[in-house]
């Protein structure tokens, strides 16, 4: 039982965090269209921010620092790179392609390709007893933060104006531009807010994983796409979900089968789901 | 005029190795040294391997984000056939080659009933699992993340020590013109036509009365076939295959390979391949001596490749239809200043 409620916990830390990466993709790609390779890079940006300050203004001050410089780096390409291109989908594409390439090998000759080790709280590193089992406190911390921002998310997009023209624009973008709503601007703040949840991944996942290293967005951004696709392009509520079945899956699958079996049983699953349903959960129309 | 260019630099590639001239700069040693040579046949695989994924990219419009799995197929297949159980590399070659088009043909029937970006993102998770798996050493079979040197027991001896280089290179001059072949004719035939069609309207070739599944699956075996051949040829000219040729970076560099040389063109991808492996190890040598980030090749090659999104649209292939007015316009004006 204790087993149990550890692997869910785990497995839950895990969906925290493709959930905080897959939510700003999703939204990213329900309204602008664009599939951004670069999100990756979003999230070195607000680790390796917090990283570089925390000695300096101390860890809290540190962190907020990490996701404004992530969401600072996801309006700036937004506005530089994505913005020129509008409407040519591939060229867009390709041009994250060249980011993600380019951003991953500045990184790696500034701090270099090794690992650097991550601070974190140091109540993160307790560990808490939940009916026999003794789960690490920094679980719980991902948790917290992926369901803050989950209610967070859904509070902004149902109750603000930018959040009706967001929801508005995923539905159908022309029509928004035929009602005399510049929705370009909406495109940079969708694009500085997955920014910043990026960048609070990368942050949280270096408290996590107790280290950072310039190749760490690539490999979490597989993942994040595989739950974004299995949640329906633009939809919040679908990447919550799919993210928790994919960490879960993930977790159960890695302990009780051989080791990897974990991340093979979650591509299964894509296959399955894309079958199956090839909206994805959420059902919006996935088309390119 | 035109036509008998690719065959005079198809004889020039050839006897390149026999002569000794130095290019300083370009090279480091004179063109028939074993480390100019082997610099050459990684750049003639990168240009096969790129033109063949063109097939699929430039040609069909499909935008697989996991070719290197099949690559990796053929890399590690024939690693594995000559490493651990000793077969020769004659019969190797075809069952990897054989094997990969399988898989292709497996993977390809579920990844083509989605289109567009969700296909994209599951021939990703697939490549991904390729990747794992590679990474994870199952059995002992791959080396894990040292990757699997190549045993030369297996191979024949014209293609094995730092002497027969050369042999190596032909071997990989002697498979990109089959991919160039097997490319162009495909090209030239109505299925090649068909793929084109699909690239621009998916609707207007299911109206004409043909399957674009069917289609779209035939390209995409064919590509995967080609690709490992291509890794066969990598595996034998690098000594053995490593995660690399697994990993999703493959695919960005050959979609970059193709874009830069202008996707979808005759010879585009193929440029684009020769050009992006030159530069990768060149400037992996050179780098140390350049100051911060120009010391990483995929810095100045990301870089490069945005630069050329934005304003090479039709990458190197592109370029001659736009010297055309500008060539235009400098002899009209030489013709207004002549005194006649």
């Amino acid at each position: 039982m204790s087993t149990v409620i550890l692997l869910t916990l785990t497995g839950l830390g895990l969906a925290a965090l493709y959930f905080l990466i897959a939510s700003g993709l999703s939204l990213v790609f329900g309204l602008a269209g664009v599939l951004n390779f670069a999100h990756g890079l979003f999230l070195s940006a607000g680790a390796y921010a917090t990283w570089w300050a925390a000695p300096h203004v101390g860890l809290p001050l540190a962190v907020v620092l990490g996701i404004v410089a992530a969401a600072a780096t996801g309006a700036l390409v937004e506005l530089v790179l994505i913005r020129p291109l509008y409407a040519r989908h591939t060229e867009q594409v390709l041009v994250t392609v060249g980011l993600s390439l380019a951003g991953v090998a500045l990184l790696q000759s500034v701090w270099g390709a090794d690992a650097r080790v991550f601070l974190r709280p140091a109540w993160a590193s307790q560990v808490t007893g939940i009916l026999g089992a003794n789960v690490p406190d920094d679980r719980f911390l991902l948790i917290g933060a992926a369901v803050l921002v989950l209610v967070a998310l859904l509070a902004f997009l149902r109750w603000t104006r930018y959040g009706l023209i967001i929801r508005a624009g995923v539905e159908n973008r022309a029509m928004v531009r035929a009602l005399g709503i510049d929705v370009r601007n909406a495109f940079t703040l969708v694009f500085a807010i997955g920014g910043a949840l990026a960048g609070l991944a990368g942050i949280l996942g270096g408290m996590y994983f107790t280290s950072i290293s310039p190749g760490q967005g690539a490999s979490l951004l597989i993942f994040a796409f595989i739950v974004v696709v299995i949640g329906g392009l633009g939809s919040i509520t679908g990447s919550a979900v799919a993210a928790a079945g994919v960490g879960l899956l993930q977790q159960f699958v890695n302990y009780y089968g051989t080791a990897g079996a974990g991340d093979v049983s979650v591509v299964v699953l894509l296959a399955a789901v894309l079958l199956l349903r090839p909206a994805g959960v959420a059902g919006k129309a996935v088309t390119a | 005029m035109k036509r008998f260019v690719p065959p005079a630099l198809l004889l020039l590639a050839a006897v390149a190795p026999f002569s000794t001239l130095a290019v300083p700069g370009l090279f480091e040693g004179p063109l028939n040294s074993p480390g100019t040579l082997q610099l050459l046949a990684v750049c003639l695989v990168f240009g096969a391997l790129a033109l063949g994924y063109d097939l699929l990219f430039g040609r069909a419009g499909l935008l697989s984000f996991g070719h290197a799995l099949y690559i990796a197929a053929g890399a590690y297949g024939v690693d594995i056939l000559v490493s651990h159980y000793g077969w020769s590399l004659w019969a190797a070659a075809p069952v990897a080659v054989l094997g990969a088009a399988t898989l292709a043909a497996l993977l390809g029937s579920v990844a083509l009933r989605t289109s567009g970006i969700a296909f994209s993102m599951v021939t990703l998770a697939f490549a991904q699992v390729g990747f794992i798996l590679v990474n994870r050493d199952p059995g002992g079979l791959t080396g894990g993340e040292e990757g699997l040197p190549m045993v030369t027991a297996g191979l024949p001896s014209a293609l094995v020590g730092v002497t027969n280089t050369v042999n190596l290179y032909w071997l990989a001059l002697a498979v990109l013109v089959v991919i160039v072949l097997v490319v162009h004719t495909i090209d030239r035939a109505p299925l090649g036509r068909t793929l084109i069609g699909l690239r621009d309207d998916e609707r207007r070739i299911a109206v004409v009365g043909l399957s674009p599944y069917r289609v779209k699956l035939l390209a995409f075996v064919v590509a995967g076939a080609l690709a490992a051949l291509g890794g066969v040829v990598h595996a034998l000219v690098v000594g053995g295959a490593s995660p690399h040729v697994a990993s999703s970076d493959l695919t960005l560099a050959l979609i970059v390979m193709a874009v830069l040389g202008g996707a979808g063109t005759r010879w585009g991808a193929l440029a684009g391949g020769l050009l992006y492996a030159y530069l990768d190890q060149r400037l992996a040598r050179l780098g140390g001596d350049l100051p911060g980030p120009l010391s990483e090749p995929l810095f100045l090659l990301g870089t490069l490749f945005i630069l050329a999104v934005y304003f090479v649209p039709g990458g190197l292939a592109g370029l001659r239809t736009r010297w055309e007015p500008l060539r235009r316009a400098v002899r009209r004006r030489q013709v207004a200043d002549s005194p006649t």
